[in-house]
């Protein structure tokens, strides 16, 4: 997919280009500063002001220069228990990732591989499931997790609300449905002559999918890896609204009762966003070309 | 769509290219009445464990919205208690609740904005991002560095642009004397104008997701068609409404959804500035006010939910057809 990407830039301009630049070209770049500039403004905004000193800035206000300190990320870890927050994210974004890519490679593997009746039907059914809004789900499956029992070992509410359980669950449910899509969609390319030699040598269906298809899959489960912790990481309805104790809000959540910890110290409350936003910027800066690839898998059919 | 929420997550169109037309007329080599014991019960597994999941999570709890929608339960009593009301909660939203319409009108708005200003403009930036530009991807970054953000953390970053008391936004104006400093605009208390606040930042995330999106279809469009277009002396902007958007036409749809699926779903801004409530009603948040915590209607509540439900039927229906007609192809 991303091969296909670069190969494709427009010829047109090319051998202008060489010459000297336009008027029009330069409008174009003056325009696109601008415009990124703008679009950085605000993150490089709280980036500046979260190294900065409360005292400092409520003398001088915000627009000044100077006192710079690094204690409001110290401090806002503490005050937030951020520990214990960001461990909460990886309980409920690892388990729930990895079991969403697995039984969505399994559907995929199904849909792709064998004709059957219900192919269309299922795959409607699992695509449509993400598409739904939260919101419409949310009062049986509140009540649901409130009616339903869990041994204390598994959840210190002894109820299935409250835990990591339902966060886990509800999140790989949601997105089970995108994942078999794309993955479905890639299988479907594989080459049939590969599951035909497999066949002759006798290989389960297991085998065909265990060592056959997952690893011609890596791709794109490196990006809907990827795609999937930003998104899980990220997740907010569930985890306000299926959880109460705030302990075990997963940092994302976690957020909103940061505001009444941090209220009007705004150089603690960007240092605590900083904090919280330095994972999904890792992913963005290091794995920039899975996440695309995940978002854009099969949108450039044209 | 999840991400939070509010992430959309279905980006993608149909089977990639190669995948269409080979598979038809010639049959694909299983046929799953074909299969014998072990491996008839893998895939049987395959397929259960995630369809149960799916269904038990996701559509049985839509499904028991509609019905619970229909009924007066307070969640208080066991299922025996419930009665049926007939369309009596649909009544009382649209009369005798005063946040529904103002909920309404900002989702409403909401989807104006996104479709009317961040779409488009989304569109644009990607169209002049794939022009043969220099450092075009030193342009890109800045520009879908917000994508990977939560909305909830996009709601507190802004928080410092519009703080009442701190903000840039009132430090700016105050500087260049068209406030002042005695009386300033409270951006995301003020119920008048504290939506367009939101707006402004929704925007900022969502322009950065439908650039990336549409920069991807842009780059699959085959170069030939454009030079053909360009060869007949049509220019830049003719070549792009007449060749290049109809070709896109997938991509269309998808980022049509997503816009619709964003404005209808947005939740996670107004819940962390003030819960959804003094101009910030928004049809999500409603439904969540209605059943969590103490008050528990869980009838009317539904009702809210049902609305957003049959609303969004409609896009994922129409979504489906489409893809489902590529993929049939």
């Amino acid at each position: 997919m991303t091969a296909a990407t670069t190969q494709a830039a427009p010829t047109l301009a090319v051998p202008q280009n060489r010459r000297k630049p336009r008027p029009s070209r330069i409008a174009l770049h003056s325009f696109l500063v601008v415009i990124a500039l703008g679009w950085l403004f605000p993150l490089a905004w709280a980036v500046i002001n979260a190294f900065r000193d409360y005292a400092f800035t409520s003398e001088n206000g915000y627009v000044s220069w100077g006192g710079f300190t690094l204690t409001n990320f110290t401090a806002a870890w503490e005050r937030a228990n951020f520990t214990q927050h960001f461990l909460n994210s990886v309980y409920v974004t690892v388990p729930a990732v990895f079991l969403t890519l697995l039984l969505a490679s399994g559907v995929a593997f199904v849909i792709a591989r064998f004709t059957w009746r219900f192919n269309l039907v299922l795959l409607g059914l699992f695509t449509a499931a993400n598409l739904l809004p939260q919101q419409s789900l949310l009062i049986p499956l509140y009540r649901l997790s409130i009616l339903t029992p869990l041994p204390e070992f598994m959840s210190d509410s002894e109820l299935f609300y409250d835990s990591y359980w339902v966060l886990i669950l509800v999140n790989t449910a949601f997105q089970t449905g995108f994942c078999t899509f794309v993955l479905s969609n890639y299988m479907k390319t594989l080459p049939k002559e590969l599951y035909e030699a497999a066949m002759v040598d006798g290989a389960s269906v297991w085998r065909q999918y265990w060592q056959l298809t997952l690893p011609l899959c890596r791709p794109p489960l490196a990006a809907l890896a990827t795609l999937e912790v930003t998104w899980i990481y990220n997740e907010f309805f569930w985890a306000t609204t299926l959880m109460r104790t705030g302990d075990k809000f997963p940092v994302t959540s976690a957020l909103s009762n940061l505001k009444g910890e941090f209220f009007s110290d705004l150089n603690l409350l960007a240092a605590g966003s900083i904090i919280v936003a330095i994972p999904t910027l890792l992913i963005f800066f290091v794995l920039q070309k899975q996440f695309v690839a995940g978002l854009t898998m099969g949108a450039n059919k044209g | 769509m999840a991400a939070s929420n509010a992430d959309t997550p279905l980006v993608t169109s149909a089977a990639p290219a190669e995948a269409g037309g080979a598979q038809r007329g010639a049959p694909r080599s299983g046929r799953v009445q074909r299969l014998k014991g072990p491996d008839r019960l893998v895939v049987l597994t395959m397929v259960m464990v995630p369809l149960v999941l799916v269904l038990g999570l996701v559509w049985l709890p839509a499904l028991s919205t509609v019905a619970l929608s229909f009924t007066n339960w307070d969640g208080i009593g066991g299922l025996g208690t419930i009665k049926w009301i007939g369309l009596t909660n649909y009544e009382n939203v649209v009369t005798i609740y005063p946040p529904f319409w103002p909920a309404l009108r900002n989702n409403l708005l909401f989807l104006g904005v996104l479709f009317l200003i961040a779409t488009p403009l989304g569109i644009f930036l990607a169209v002049l991002l794939d022009k043969d530009l220099r450092g075009s991807r030193i342009y890109q970054t800045p520009l879908y560095m917000p994508v990977v953000l939560s909305l909830a953390l996009v709601g507190f970053i802004w928080q410092l642009q519009f703080s009442r008391d701190f903000g840039l936004v009132n430090a700016m104006l105050q500087a260049v004397g068209q406030q002042d400093a005695a009386s300033p605009v409270d951006w995301y208390g003020d119920p008048n104008i504290n939506i367009w606040a939101v707006l402004i930042a929704s925007s900022w995330r969502h322009v950065g997701y439908i650039m990336l999106l549409y920069l991807a279809g842009l780059k699959g469009v085959d170069p030939s068609l454009r030079e053909a277009a360009s060869m007949d002396g049509a220019n830049e902007v003719k070549t792009f409404f007449r060749i290049v958007f109809p070709v896109l036409r997938p991509i269309n749809i998808i980022i049509i959804v997503i816009t619709v699926i964003e404005a209808l779903r947005a939740y996670d801004l107004v819940w962390v500035i003030n819960k959804g409530r003094n101009g910030l009603e928004l049809i999500g948040a409603l439904v969540a006010q209605n059943v969590i915590g103490e008050a528990s209607r869980i009838g009317f509540g539904s009702a809210l939910a049902t609305i957003m439900l049959v609303i969004s039927l409609v896009f994922v229906i129409f979504y489906l057809s489409t893809v489902m007609r590529e993929e049939e192809r």
